[in-house]
């Protein structure tokens, strides 16, 4: 089970990324997650929002690059080690992470992580085996 | 001390110079109309025959050749002579990729050499100098030029292309170099060196003959002051033959053509119309003793004057100025031709749209190159990795085809700035 992504080119400039939110708020867009991969140059920033599709076309209409990909959101046990036993898996399976990163939703003892890994079905077949739940849109409460 | 390699030639009168090149000149244009269907043909199409070109007087009848026109008779179409009776090729980028190749017979080469020990007889050089060449060896007719005329002086030359600075200094120093030949940006980044190292003791260079890339009367002097030595301007080109088709004697005041093999014209670049000395316009060579390509009324797209004022060195040979600019876009960057449709056909070829910038500047005297480019949808990628992989893979591209290394810069779209609609394709920033 996936949830879509959005990732958006950036220039390493002042006041890109304000611009950028500030576009999705002027429409309503929640952000769930948010993470900056970068350069010298330029960044991709990628993003969980509420409603993806319209955070597309809004992103689009405002002459933005940018690309929807279907990651994981991984629940992770909100207790020490909680990250540690998902990673530990990932070792075991030598399945290589591209990145990594937390959602802002928060509930039950648990914490939402997105990954984006080399092998997804193995990645999944591995947290099911260990009883690690993976979850889609509609637990998270997001449209897409 | 000898003041010129061939005084008979350099000093010659007026009306021996003339009888040299009209001979020539007739026997050149037989020579191509017998070897070069090219040539023949472009002649026939201006219903000329060689009988039509008596003197120096009917060379504004012949046809032009253009860069356009090597890139179309790349690589054998211009030979004027058997491939087995050549010995060497030169090559040169061309306008999108196709790179000019000229090819040498020995004759060729000897020529050449002499053209280029003239420019070190003129600064000084004889048999007692020990000639540091600096240029690039290689395709680049740099260090071969150069080196082919220390040969002829008798320097003790020491061949050691480009870079590695650190051994620059040391054989600079050890073995005492009296002349530097290399680029005028690597002379000031070599001057530099010397004195951050405290080396200017230690160094016994007279002079240096600076070409390949433009540079400026500041840079000239900052150089001689840095070095404590006289920096001499050389001029050249693969398609005529490299460094050496003019070089600067003590007066510094323009270069003297070697008018013997190449013979010089200002043209008004619209009209294609000769123009008279003293103006400005495009500078046309022919050359008239080459025999493996010979380039009949070659537009070389540089702007500058000539002129047959008299001149102090004694030499009678015309003089040109400095180039003042292109009547093209090319640019010289690190001493290579670079065409910003060159880049075009590398960004298009890599998925990339033709909406791109370059920009030129010199940092430390070493010229920079950097290429931006907006991001396509097709190209971008949720992967950081994949990303700089293609941009790794179209830094590459470039320096496949443009030779010399450009950073690149991946921008957003319609970033690049556009003025009255129309992208602005380069920006240089050196101050030449």
């Amino acid at each position: 089970m996936s949830i879509q992504q959005i990732s958006v080119f950036l220039e390493n400039r002042a006041g890109q990324l304000a611009e950028i939110t500030k576009v999705l708020a002027g429409e309503g867009i929640d952000l769930r997650a948010i993470s900056i991969a970068e350069t010298a140059d330029y960044g991709v920033l990628r993003m969980i929002v509420d409603d993806s599709q319209k955070a597309k076309s809004i992103l689009l209409d405002s002459g933005y690059i940018m690309s929807v990909t279907p990651v994981l959101a991984v629940a992770v046990p909100d207790a020490p080690g909680g990250v540690a036993s998902v990673l530990e898996l990932l070792a075991e399976g030598k399945i290589d992470i591209e990145y990594m990163y937390s959602l802002f939703t928060h509930v039950e003892g648990k914490a939402y992580m997105v990954f984006r890994v080399s092998d997804e079905g193995k990645f999944k077949a591995l947290l099911d085996s260990h009883g690690i739940q993976t979850c889609g849109p509609e637990v998270l409460g997001l449209k897409q | 001390m000898k003041r010129y390699y061939q005084p008979e030639i350099e000093t010659a009168s007026p009306e021996q110079m003339r009888a040299w090149q009209d001979e020539r000149l007739v026997k050149q244009v037989q020579h191509v109309w017998d070897n070069v269907p090219f040539y023949r043909k472009k002649m026939e199409e201006k219903g000329l025959t060689p009988a039509d070109i008596k003197s120096v007087d009917d060379l504004k009848k012949l046809p032009f050749i253009t860069k356009d026109d090597l890139r179309e008779c790349y690589p054998y179409g211009l030979l004027a002579k058997p491939l087995n009776e050549c010995v060497r090729i030169q090559s040169t980028s061309g306008t999108t990729g196709k790179r000019v190749v000229a090819f040498y017979t020995q004759h060729d080469v000897d020529l050449w050499d002499d053209c280029c020990a003239r420019a070190i007889t003129a600064v000084g050089g004889t048999n007692e100098d020990v000639c540091q060449v600096a240029y690039g060896y290689g395709l680049f007719t740099g260090g071969p030029g150069l080196n082919g005329g220390s040969h002829k002086v008798g320097c003790l030359t020491l061949p050691m292309s480009s870079g590695n600075t650190d051994r620059q200094l040391q054989f600079m120093t050890d073995l005492e170099a009296t002349i530097l030949c290399c680029t005028p940006s690597y002379a000031a980044y070599l001057a530099e060196s010397v004195n951050e190292r405290g080396l200017r003791d230690k160094i016994k260079l007279k002079a240096g003959i600076f070409g390949a890339e433009a540079w400026s009367e500041e840079m000239r002097r900052d150089i001689e002051k840095q070095l404590g030595i006289k920096a001499y301007d050389i001029y050249g080109l693969t398609e005529i033959t490299g460094p050496g088709v003019s070089f600067e004697c003590e007066e510094q005041t323009g270069m003297h053509v070697n008018e013997d093999h190449f013979i010089p014209e200002i043209i008004d670049p619209n009209t294609g119309e000769v123009l008279p000395e003293g103006t400005k316009g495009e500078l046309v060579f022919t050359s008239i003793t080459k025999e493996a390509f010979p380039l009949l009324r070659y537009r070389t797209r540089d702007i500058c004057v000539l002129s047959r004022k008299k001149c102090s060195c004694g030499r009678t040979l015309i003089k040109m100025a400095k180039p003042m600019g292109r009547s093209d876009d090319m640019l010289i960057i690190k001493g290579v031709n670079v065409f910003p449709s060159q880049v075009e056909a590398v960004l298009l070829e890599q998925g990339y749209q033709a909406n791109y910038q370059i920009i030129v500047d010199r940092v430390n005297h070493s010229d920079t190159m950097e290429v931006q480019v907006e991001m396509t949808p097709e190209n971008f990628s949720d992967s950081l990795a994949k990303i700089t992989e293609m941009e790794k893979s179209l830094v590459a591209a470039l320096k496949t085809m443009l030779g010399i290394y450009a950073k690149v810069k991946l921008v957003a779209p319609k970033s690049i700035t556009r003025s009255e609609g129309k992208a602005v394709r380069v920006i240089d920033k050196r101050k030449i």
